[in-house]
C-alpha cells in the first residue's frame, strides 16, 4: 500500500495555528464559522415564532382580529428602507478595513450605528401612537413580541457596533489582516435586516 | 519546528509540563480546559440525577398503596414534574454534552475545544439553572404542570413555579446550545492532519448528530417558552383559548424540541455503545459507515416525527397518518445499529469481566425493548388506547434508563482509567451492573401491563386492582436507588487508591488512548497521527492492540482508512508522537 506523505513541517504549522498566540486564542476561521452556528440557531428562535403567528393566523377566522385598528405603512416602511440601506452602509466599513483605511471603516460604523438608533427611535414612536397595546388581542400581542424581539436583536447589533467602533479607538487593534469583530458586527448586522424583511412582510404587508 | 522551539513559541507555563496533575479544588473552579469542563459536566449533573432520582423514589412511595398516604397531591404534583425536568435537562443531555466535552477533542487528536471559554460559560450556565429549579420546591410553590407544561394548565397553576420553570429551561437550553455550536466547530475545523470524516471514530459522528439536532431543535422550545412566558406573566393569550389563542400551537412547538429531545438524549450513547463494543470484544465494528450515516438519518427523521405526541390532541387525520409513517421509519436506522453492534459482538473476544461491555450489552437489551413498544405506539389505534396510561411511562423508561442511562454508565467505566488514570474496581462494577439490570426491568417491565390495564400516569391516587403491580414497581425503585452505591463509593475510591491504569488500559486504538493517563494539559505535543483505522482489532495480532510503546512512529497521512507504516507489518500501529513520561 503506497501511504500519502504529508510534509511534515506544514502538517505541524496547521496542527499549530495557535501556537503563535496564546493557546486560548480563537482562529478567525472557527469564530466566523461559529457565529453562523450562532445565527443558525437564532433564526430557528424567529422561525419558530414566524411559525407560531401563521398557526395563529391560521386558526382564527378573521386576521387581525375585528376591531383592531389598521397599522400605518408609512413610518414602519421609512424604517424597512433605513434598515436595509444600513447594510449597504455596513459592508463599506468592511472594504474600508480590508485597505487598512480605518478612519473609512469608523465612519462607516458611526453611520450604521446612528442608522439603527434611528430605526429603534422610529420603532418607539409607532409604539407610542399605536391605538392597541400588548393585550388587546392575539394580533396585537403577537405584533409587540415579534417586533419587539427583533428591537432588541437590532440594540444587540448596535451595541456590538459601538463596542467595536471604542475598540477601534485603540492604535493598530484592527487591521487589514485581523478584523474579526468588524466582520462579527457586519455579518451580525445582515442577518438582523433580513430577518425585520421578513417580518416586515408577514406583519405588515400579508 | 523542533519540540523547544513549539514548547517556546506557545509560551507554555512550566507547571503544566507536569502532565494531568490535578489539585481537587481546580474542579470547582472557572477553568478552560475542556477536560476539567467535562468532569465538571459529569460530577454536577451525577449529583442532580441523584436527587432526582429521590424524588422518583417519593413518587414511587407515594403509589405503593393506592391511596394519597404519602404526600399531599400538590407536592406529588410537583415531585414528578421536577423529577422529569431535572432527568431531562439535568442529567442526560448534560451527562452526554459532559462526555462528549472530554473525549472528542482527544478523539480527533486537538489541544482542546475550538472556542474554550465559551465552552466554559455552557457549562457553569447549568448549576444556576438547576439550583433554581430545585429552590423552587423551597419557595413553596414548585412547577407542578407536568414537564410538558401544557398551557391552559400550567397557567393556571402556581405562577412563581411555572415562571421558574421556565427561566430554568431556557437557561438550560442556552447552555446545550452554546455545547453544540462548539462540538460542531471543533469537529469540523480542528482535527488532526489525515483525519477525514470516514477515520472518525462513532462517537464522533454521534456527536455531529446531536449537535445538529440540538442546533435546529432547541431555539424553537425557546421560542414557545417565550411566548408562554408572555402568556404568564404579562397576561397575553397566545396560548389560552379564552383570548383566541391557541394550546395546540405550544404543543407543536414543545414536541418540535423535545421530541427530538430524546435522540439529543440516545445519539451520544449510540456513540459510547459503538466505541464500547469493538473494544472489549476485539473486533472491528460491523458497518462503520451504516452506524456513521444511521445517526445523521435519525437527526434527520428525528426533525419530522414530533406530532406524534399529538395523536390525541384533535390534529387532522393525514396529518396523523405522516406523522406514523415518519415516526415508524426511524426503527429502520436504529434497527441498523442494533445489528451493527449485534454483528460486532457475534464472535468476538468478549471481556464479560469488564462492567463497561455489561452495561454496553444491557444496553442493547432494554433498548430494544424501549425501541419495540416504541413502534408500538407510533401506530395511532394504539397510540389512542395506552395515551397518558403507564405503558407510554414504561416506553419511556426504557429508552432513557435502559439506553440512555446505561449508556452513561458504560461510557464511566469505559473512560474511567483515561479521566482519572486508575481503574475502577471490576467486582464492584458487576454488582452495580446486577442491581440495575435487576431494578430497572422490576421497576419498568410491570408498567407496560399496569398501561394496557388502563392506569393513568400522573395520578397520586388509583383502583386497587393495580396495587400488586404498582408494589412491585415500587420495590424496584428502592433496587435501583441502592444500585446507585455500589458506584459511588466505587468512583471515589477507585479516584483515590485504585491501581493505576496506564495509557491503554483496553487496548483500543482511538487516539485518546494515545496520550497521557489523564492527559496532560494540550492533550498531545506533537499532531497525533493515524496509522490505522479506529476499530481495526480483526486484523491479525491487533487482537489485543498495540501499546504506545510497541508504535512505530511515523508521520504519514492521506485519503486512505488505514494507514500503516509498512504494509508487510501487520500491526495496526498508531504513532501519537508522545514524549516518554
Amino acid at each position: 500500500m503506497q501511504s500519502q506523505t504529508v510534509d511534515p513541517a506544514k502538517a505541524e504549522l496547521n496542527y499549530h495555528h495557535t501556537m503563535e498566540a496564546a493557546h486560548h486564542e480563537e482562529h478567525p476561521d472557527f469564530r466566523l464559522f461559529g457565529l453562523i452556528m450562532f445565527l443558525v440557531a437564532e433564526g430557528m428562535i424567529f422561525m419558530g415564532l414566524f411559525g407560531a403567528y401563521l398557526a395563529f393566523r391560521s386558526t382564527l377566522p378573521a386576521w387581525p382580529p375585528e376591531g383592531t385598528p389598521e397599522l400605518e405603512l408609512l413610518l414602519p416602511g421609512v424604517n424597512t428602507i433605513n434598515l436595509i440601506a444600513s447594510s449597504f452602509v455596513i459592508h463599506n466599513a468592511d472594504a474600508a478595513i480590508k485597505k487598512n483605511n480605518l478612519r473609512g471603516m469608523q465612519i462607516w460604523f458611526g453611520i450604521t450605528a446612528v442608522m439603527g438608533i434611528v430605526f429603534l427611535v422610529g420603532q418607539l414612536y409607532e409604539y407610542y401612537h399605536l391605538e392597541f397595546g400588548l393585550n388587546t388581542n392575539l394580533f396585537a400581542s403577537a405584533f409587540f413580541v415579534l417586533t419587539g424581539f427583533h428591537g432588541l436583536h437590532v440594540t444587540i447589533g448596535v451595541l456590538a457596533i459601538l463596542a467595536v467602533l471604542w475598540r477601534s479607538l485603540k492604535p493598530g487593534h484592527y487591521s487589514s489582516e485581523k478584523h474579526f469583530g468588524i466582520e462579527a458586527a457586519e455579518i451580525y448586522w445582515h442577518f438582523v435586516d433580513v430577518i425585520w424583511i421578513i417580518l416586515f412582510g408577514l406583519l405588515y404587508i400579508l | 519546528m523542533t519540540q523547544a522551539q513549539v514548547q517556546e513559541k506557545a509560551n507554555i507555563p512550566a507547571e503544566i509540563e507536569e502532565p494531568g496533575i490535578r489539585k481537587w479544588w481546580e474542579y470547582f473552579t472557572f477553568n478552560t480546559d475542556h477536560k476539567v469542563i467535562g468532569i465538571q459536566y459529569l460530577v454536577s449533573t451525577f449529583i442532580f440525577y441523584c436527587i432526582g432520582g429521590v424524588m422518583a423514589d417519593l413518587v414511587r412511595t407515594e403509589l405503593r398503596t393506592p391511596e394519597v398516604d404519602f404526600v399531599t397531591p400538590e407536592v406529588y404534583n410537583s415531585l414528578f414534574t421536577l423529577h422529569a425536568t431535572i432527568m431531562i435537562f439535568l442529567w442526560i443531555v448534560p451527562a452526554g454534552a459532559g462526555f462528549t466535552n472530554y473525549v472528542l477533542p482527544l478523539m480527533i487528536g486537538a489541544k482542546d475545544m475550538a472556542f474554550p471559554r465559551l465552552n466554559a460559560l455552557a457549562f457553569w450556565i447549568i448549576p444556576p439553572a438547576g439550583l433554581m429549579l430545585i429552590a423552587s420546591l423551597v419557595v413553596g410553590d414548585a412547577p407542578d404542570a407536568g414537564w410538558t407544561s401544557y398551557p391552559p394548565l400550567s397557567l393556571v397553576t402556581g405562577q412563581v413555579g411555572e415562571g421558574i420553570w421556565i427561566m430554568s429551561v431556557l437557561l438550560l437550553g442556552t447552555s446545550s446550545i452554546l455545547g453544540a455550536i462548539n462540538f460542531i466547530v471543533t469537529l469540523l475545523k480542528m482535527r488532526a492532519p489525515g483525519i477525514g470524516f470516514h477515520q472518525l471514530p462513532l462517537f464522533c459522528w454521534a456527536a455531529f448528530a446531536t449537535s445538529a439536532l440540538v442546533l435546529l431543535s432547541t431555539p424553537v422550545l425557546a421560542a414557545g417558552l417565550i411566548l408562554l412566558a408572555f402568556d404568564l406573566l404579562a397576561g397575553t393569550t397566545f396560548f389560552n383559548p379564552t383570548g383566541g389563542g391557541d394550546p395546540v400551537v405550544y404543543q407543536h412547538m414543545f414536541w418540535f424540541y423535545s421530541h427530538p429531545a430524546v435522540y439529543i438524549m440516545i445519539l451520544p450513547f449510540f456513540g459510547v455503545i459503538s466505541e464500547v463494543i469493538p473494544v472489549h470484544s476485539r473486533k472491528p465494528i460491523f458497518g462503520y459507515k451504516a452506524i456513521a450515516y444511521s445517526s445523521l438519518a435519525i437527526s434527520f427523521l428525528g426533525l419530522i416525527v414530533w406530532a406524534h405526541h399529538m395523536f390525541t390532541s384533535g390534529i387532522p387525520g393525514w396529518l396523523r397518518m405522516f406523522f406514523m409513517i415518519t415516526t415508524m421509519i426511524i426503527a429502520v436506522p436504529t434497527g441498523i445499529k442494533i445489528f451493527s453492534w449485534l454483528g460486532t459482538l457475534w464472535g468476538g473476544k468478549l471481556h464479560l469481566e469488564r462492567p463497561a461491555l455489561l452495561f454496553a450489552i444491557g444496553f442493547v437489551g432494554t433498548f430494544v425493548i424501549g425501541g419495540i413498544s416504541g413502534v408500538m405506539l407510533a401506530a395511532v389505534p394504539f397510540d389512542i388506547h395506552v395515551h397518558d396510561t403507564y405503558f407510554v411511562v414504561a416506553h419511556l423508561h426504557y429508552v432513557l434508563f435502559g439506553g440512555s442511562v446505561l449508556g452513561i454508565y458504560a461510557a464511566f467505566y469505559h473512560w474511567f482509567p483515561k479521566m482519572t488514570g486508575r481503574m475502577l474496581n471490576e467486582f464492584w462494577g458487576q454488582v452495580h451492573f446486577a442491581f440495575t439490570i435487576i431494578g430497572l426491568n422490576m421497576t419498568f417491565l410491570p408498567m407496560h401491563k399496569l398501561g394496557m390495564m388502563g392506569m393513568n400516569r400522573r395520578i397520586a391516587q388509583y383502583d386497587p386492582q393495580f396495587t400488586f403491580l404498582n408494589e412491585i414497581c415500587t420495590y424496584g425503585s428502592y433496587i435501583l436507588a441502592v444500585s446507585t452505591f455500589p458506584f459511588i463509593i466505587n468512583v471515589i475510591w477507585s479516584w483515590m487508591y485504585g491501581p493505576k491504569a496506564g495509557n491503554n488500559p483496553w487496548n483500543a486504538l482511538t487516539l485518546e488512548w494515545m496520550t497521557a493517563s489523564p492527559p496532560a494539559f494540550e492533550n498531545f505535543d506533537k499532531p497525533p497521527v493515524l496509522a490505522t483505522g479506529p476499530y481495526d482489532y480483526g486484523l491479525e495480532n491487533a487482537r489485543e492492540g498495540v501499546p504506545l510503546s510497541d508504535a512505530e512512529p511515523i508521520l504519514s497521512a492521506g485519503t486512505n482508512s488505514v494507514l500503516r507504516a509498512n504494509p508487510d507489518e501487520p500491526y495496526p500501529a498508531i504513532a501519537a508522537e508522545t514524549d516518554e513520561r
